[in-house]
């Protein structure tokens, strides 16, 4: 297959940046997207030019590294699948591709294709946890989780944190990032006694690091490599009602 | 004496207790010093790596109220390669009544590994892993569990008990989320500073004692000295020396063999271990290999065709006209032999001229009997995503299909020499996780790396390293300005420098794909004396090549994935000649190392017991200088060595 590539370059966060276009030949439908990239950088290198730079890791879909937007969908067209799992016999050959960085304000881009997603680890430090020190756990089997819980944890705790719903959002809403997790710890019962304190102190730093309010147009749940469904944000928003209900015993902690 | 290496003084482990196996952990913990509360804040530690070993150890160190400075490469602790683990975790519970207990996970480990760890932190580890159930369960894993509300387990290759507890497919996920939250929130506390897209490339050692790193900035390029009154190791493990491995792009041995450099001894480099079970390559441009777990095997038939050549469609194949041959050659673990016994197995059959797919590099793993068994939901449940992440590579559907698989590089036994602390030979410096060499010996069981690294950072080391914090604060006069921080920076510097300014022909990728290829033919699946001699002179050869001719774009004062990569490449250029010369020198076939002079009449692995029942931990001498080997004897008081067997 011969692939055109319009890719956006950016030399560093203060760099106004642009699309630049590659052609790249005999392009293999086995491949993965990020395999065509790579040889594209080793073309680029060996012709003196700077590699296209772009986040990666495990190539599993399931460290939430790669982050690139293609033809204007987060992770590409493809239904549940990170970009890593993306391969080229989904793209005809002679397609013209844009491939663009995860665009949202509190996302500075870094270089070409590369964002700054430390916004999401700063809304885990606020509350997305359940405080349980080293060596204080009862045996495991001391409190029965029943499996429709443990399931729907489960289901919440798949997150990969890659912020592909962030960058499909019109507002550049993080809820549903923050839903999968209060609903994750929420579901459990060890989850409990800091739920609600949990969903307000996560809501309070995600909107002060600059992320919209949802509106519930379910771009995020489309795009999500893993398919965390919208009805996790309604389980956050329930949760941060609950604790600013006057009159609660549990004070709320934030901060 | 050999050509390639002169042997030291033999080496001891003085840290564990002269007591009765089940009583040396309680017995080293009483010895160990404690640090009073309130001068734990003045105390500070570097963790480098937030895998699950790096997580755990910087949560509870910082619960505990030291100062942690926790670095990685990720832009977010949370990416650790930990994430990718599968299948689960073991764990001596014995919730199924089936036997279970502490000395049976001990010896499953001990005799798995082929009699080549270290009894005493084996023992240990089987002991802390019930703890790691209860630690993950309170902070919110969600392990599968029953209709009844309790967890589930399964069982796991090479043993015969269910003691494998797991969250779908995706426990490493799971467990590494668990402390990487609990890391956060002691960010949040104060205690935790993290370091992201900062890739350590020095150790600094002080007066023979660790006492800071030197990291790159990989946003802006800055070199930066870091010191602390000690320093850890949780980097994880070198598998990508082969280039292609089931590890994630950027793991790297630069963290473990810089040390090395400073005076770590490297233990048994050569101990590999190559899984059974991962998706076949498909092209040349291939970047890694995906592991389709190991779980699967215990539903999963794996066959190929009676008749070489015989390019039907395998689900035309009737049951006549299949080699099932795991079950043919082990009756008694059939499809559950060991890793090594597996991957071997495959091999063998391949070269025999029997495999199936692109190259006839691949065997038949077929879960058609459990489909039809338990139904398709019913499978689904268990190994939902790793079917759809099959297809999602391969094109081709599982439930319809039998997926085709071969062994690929996937997992360090070898690493830093630690005593039974954790501690390496230069003191203040711990290595914990897949970095060090600890307690798989020459093959490891699996979901036996996911409870090392938790036993490590939530139990082990929080208590070890106190005894060495305890004694051994950094002097008040000792700053980035000292001469040997400076050094070290320096010489940093000056690698970087040289790396961009040789701007030869040749890519980073084209020499590392080049080195992975030597490893993988000479001291892959079988490794012979004269392969390995070669494979020395053609490493040293190529290094040379990089040295001379790697084309290194861009500057260091930017994002440079480049230059991150050539200074990782440069490393495992290194690494990989200890590694042949450790597996040359080990004239004996042991776990994953396969020395094809040493077999049994049936072409199993043959030990040598009287000659190499010892860690082989090497010393570094100067770049092109011989390393030493200093052998650390192994003794087994508790558990029998036998010729394993799974027959
Ligand atoms: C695909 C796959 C599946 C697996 N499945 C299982 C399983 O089911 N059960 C099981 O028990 N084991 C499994 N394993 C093995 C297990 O996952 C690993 O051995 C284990 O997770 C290693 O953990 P770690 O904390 O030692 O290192 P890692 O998780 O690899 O973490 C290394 C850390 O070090 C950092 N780092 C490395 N180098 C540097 C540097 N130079 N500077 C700064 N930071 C650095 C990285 O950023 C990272 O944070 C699997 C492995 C793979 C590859």
């Amino acid at each position: 297959m011969n692939i055109t590539l319009r890719i956006w370059r950016q030399q560093n966060g203060s760099d106004a940046g642009a699309m630049v276009t590659y052609r790249i030949e005999d392009v293999a439908p086995e491949m993965s997207f990020l395999e065509m990239l790579d040889v594209l950088n080793e073309q680029l290198t060996l012709s003196g030019d700077d590699p296209v730079a772009f986040d990666s890791d495990c190539r599993e879909g399931i460290c939430g590294t790669c982050s690139l937007v293609i033809d204007g969908i987060a992770h590409g067209p493809e239904a549940l699948t990170a970009v890593c799992q993306l391969h080229m016999r989904h793209f005809d050959d002679g397609a013209v591709i844009d491939v663009e960085p995860w665009r949202a304000d509190p996302f500075p881009i870094v270089k070409d294709l590369i964002v700054d997603r430390s916004a999401l680890d700063r809304i885990i430090q606020a509350g997305g946890y359940i405080t349980a020190p080293t060596g204080t756990a009862p045996d495991a089997h001391a409190t029965l989780v029943p499996k429709d819980a443990a399931d729907r944890a489960f289901d919440a705790a798949v997150c990969i944190g890659c912020g592909a719903c962030i960058a499909a959002c019109p507002n550049g809403s993080a809820m549903l990032f923050t839903g999968a997790k209060a609903t994750h710890l929420g579901s459990l019962p060890q989850g409990q006694p800091e739920r609600n304190s949990r969903a307000l102190a996560m809501i309070n730093q995600h909107d002060a690091e600059g992320f919209g309010g949802c509106t519930e147009i379910g771009e995020c749940t489309a795009v999500c490599p893993v398919g965390i469904p919208l009805n996790m944000i309604s389980q956050l928003n329930s949760d941060v009602l609950s604790a600013l209900a006057p009159g609660r015993t549990r004070r709320p902690q934030t901060g | 004496m050999t050509p390639w290496y002169t042997e030291g003084e033999p080496l001891r482990d003085a840290t564990t207790p002269a007591v009765p196996i089940e009583d040396r952990w309680d017995a080293r913990r009483f010895e160990t010093k404690l640090v009073n509360p309130a001068n734990r804040r003045r105390l500070s530690v570097i963790i480098v790596g937030t895998g699950l070993a790096g997580a755990s150890a910087a949560a509870t160190l910082g619960e505990g109220g030291y100062h942690v400075k926790s670095f990685c490469y990720q832009d977010s602790p949370r990416r650790a390669h930990s994430i990718a683990a599968q299948g689960g975790i073991n764990a001596a519970k014995n919730y199924r009544n089936d036997g279970d207990s502490v000395r049976r996970l001990f010896y499953d480990t001990i005799k798995g590994g082929d009699f080549r760890s270290r009894e005493s932190n084996v023992y240990r580890l089987a002991q802390v892993s019930t703890a790691i159930i209860d630690q993950c369960v309170a902070q919110g894993v969600p392990f599968a569990r029953e209709y009844g509300g309790l967890l589930d387990n399964r069982s796991f290759g090479g043993v015969q008990v269910s003691r494998t507890f797991y969250a779908r497919g995706q426990t490493g996920e799971q467990l590494l989320l668990g402390a990487y939250q609990a890391q956060e929130r002691q960010v949040a506390a104060g205690t935790v500073e993290v370091f992201t897209r900062h890739e350590m490339l020095d150790l600094i050692v002080i007066d023979g004692k660790a006492r800071g790193i030197i990291v790159r900035d990989m946003v802006t390029g800055e070199v930066e000295t870091h010191l602390a009154d000690a320093v850890v190791l949780a980097s994880g493990g070198y598998g990508n020396a082969f280039y292609l491995s089931t590890n994630a792009m950027g793991c790297n041995a630069t963290a473990i063999w810089r040390a090395h450099r400073h005076g770590a001894l490297f233990a048994n480099p050569c101990f590999t271990q190559i899984h059974p079970t991962c998706i076949p390559v498909s092209g040349d441009y291939q970047s890694k290999l995906t592991l389709m777990s190991e779980s699967l095997r215990n539903d999963g038939r794996i066959w190929v065709p009676s008749e070489g050549g015989d390019d039907r469609d395998p689900r035309e194949i009737p049951d006549t006209d299949r080699d099932y041959f795991l079950e043919r050659l082990y009756p008694a673990y059939g499809n559950l032999v060991t890793r090594d016994v597996a991957s071997r197995a495959v091999k063998n059959v391949c070269d025999a001229g029997y495999g199936v797919g692109p190259g006839s590099r691949g065997v038949y793993l077929d879960l058609a009997d459990a489909i039809n068994r338990l139904g398709q939901a019913a499978i689904k449940e268990k190994y939902g995503n790793l079917f759809d992440m099959y297809q999602r590579i391969t094109g081709e559907d599982p439930y319809q299909v039998p997926m085709r698989i071969y062994p690929a590089v996937h997992y360090t036994m070898g690493g830093l020499w630690v005593d039974y602390d954790l501690q390496s030979t230069v003191p203040g410096l711990f290595v914990i996780g897949e970095a060090n060499f600890s307690d798989h010996g020459a093959n490891r069981l699996g979901a036996s790396a996911l409870m090392q690294g938790l036993a490590d950072g939530y139990f082990v080391l929080p208590n070890t390293i106190a005894n060495y914090l305890a004694t051994n604060p950094m002097p008040a006069d000792i700053d980035a300005s000292h001469p040997v921080a400076v050094r070290t920076a320096d010489a940093v510097q000056a690698r970087i420098q040289k790396l961009l300014t040789i701007k030869g022909q040749r890519t980073v990728d084209s020499f590392h794909k080049e080195l992975g290829n030597i490893l993988w033919e000479k001291c892959g699946m079988e490794r012979t004396a004269e392969g390995l001699t070669e494979a020395i002179g053609q490493v040293r050869k190529l290094k040379e090549e990089f040295w001379n001719n790697v084309k290194v774009t861009g500057e260091n004062e930017e994002l440079n994935q480049t230059l991150e990569r050539a200074g990782r490449v440069a490393d495992f250029f290194e690494l990989a000649e200890l590694m042949c010369i450790d597996a040359l020198h080990r004239a004996e076939s042991c776990g994953g190392h396969f020395r094809t002079e040493s077999q049994t009449e049936d072409g199993e692995a043959l030990r040598n017991d009287d000659e190499f029942a010892y860690v082989a931990a090497w010393s570094f001498t100067g770049g092109g200088e011989q390393p030493v080997l200093r052998k650390e004897h192994l003794e087994f008081d508790f558990v029998e060595m036998t010729q394993r067997s799974y027959k």
